[in-house]
């Protein structure tokens, strides 16, 4: 069994982020995954889900739930990331002012995402946009 | 200890989300960085902050807040008390600093 969800993101637009991330939530609570496994994947998909409100233009959220892992792919149309070693470091960021002030910009979003995922992988084109693969294992 | 309990002790006022007054409340969480909320509140906790935004609730909705208290007399803004009331999720405001309804809460749900 394998079930799939797609969700479109919009540049800029805060005031819909973290949908897809409770949607999400809400199906493994459905299919009674561990809580545990539930909190990482909220955590790393609400953060990936923030990014490409905050940093690109538009996105695409592909969810995949099978019986062993929960696995996520972002996809973005942006500006893309010209220093990945960077951009994964603790505490940097370019969110503009007006992003800081909302409480969002800590530049701890990345590493959450690691921290919270099992599998995780980054690419990213200047110019192009940026693509995140998350996987979070049921079974821990 | 029961939300309604620190409305009532610390004298707190309710914007919204009455339902969620008779949720449990267990520790609790002092930060304006949501990332930092995001990544280190645990469910069940009261979250202290002066972010008054929506998102404040996508966050303590996927993060299972019992309530949120807004320090300094800031109001939340009218849609984030209408998610506040979809959700369930009650916010509370106080005039005290953030250092201050801190320390009051801490002991109330530590003591
Ligand atoms: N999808 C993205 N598109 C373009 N840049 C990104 C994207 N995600 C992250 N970045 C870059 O990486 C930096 C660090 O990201 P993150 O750790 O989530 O912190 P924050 O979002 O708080 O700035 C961002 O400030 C931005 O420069
Ligand atoms: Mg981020």
């Amino acid at each position: 069994m394998t079930m799939h969800f797609e969700y479109k993101i919009e540049g800029g637009d805060f005031t819909r982020a973290g949908y897809a991330s409770s949607q999400v939530k809400r199906s493994l609570k459905q299919l009674n995954v561990d809580p545990k496994v539930i909190k990482r994947v909220v955590v790393a998909l609400y953060e990936a889900e923030v990014n490409v409100v905050a940093h690109a233009y538009s996105g695409i959220i592909e969810v995949y739930i099978d019986t062993e892992k929960i696995k996520m792919i972002l996809t973005d149309k942006g500006p893309g990331i010209s220093n990945i070693e960077l951009a994964m470091e603790m505490g940097f960021s370019t969110a503009t002012p007006e992003v800081r002030e909302m409480g969002f910009g800590a530049g701890m979003g990345l590493p959450n995402i690691k921290k919270n995922s099992d599998e995780f992988k980054i690419e990213s084109e200047v110019g192009i946009g940026t693509k995140l693969e998350i996987v979070v294992f049921i079974k821990q | 200890m029961k939300v309604s309990e620190i409305v009532k002790t610390l004298n707190l006022e309710v914007y919204s989300g009455c339902k969620g007054l008779d949720k449990e409340i267990e520790g609790g969480y002092t930060s304006d960085l949501l990332s930092d909320v995001m990544g280190h509140a645990d469910s069940g906790n009261v979250w202290i902050t002066l972010q008054t935004h929506k998102n404040v609730i996508a966050i303590a909705s996927l993060k299972e807040i019992a309530a949120v208290v807004l320090v300094k007399g800031y109001k939340p803004e009218a849609d984030t008390m209408a998610q506040s009331n979809e959700e369930g999720i009650p916010i509370l405001g106080t005039d005290m600093e953030a250092f201050e309804i801190t320390g009051l809460l801490f002991n109330m749900i530590k003591g």
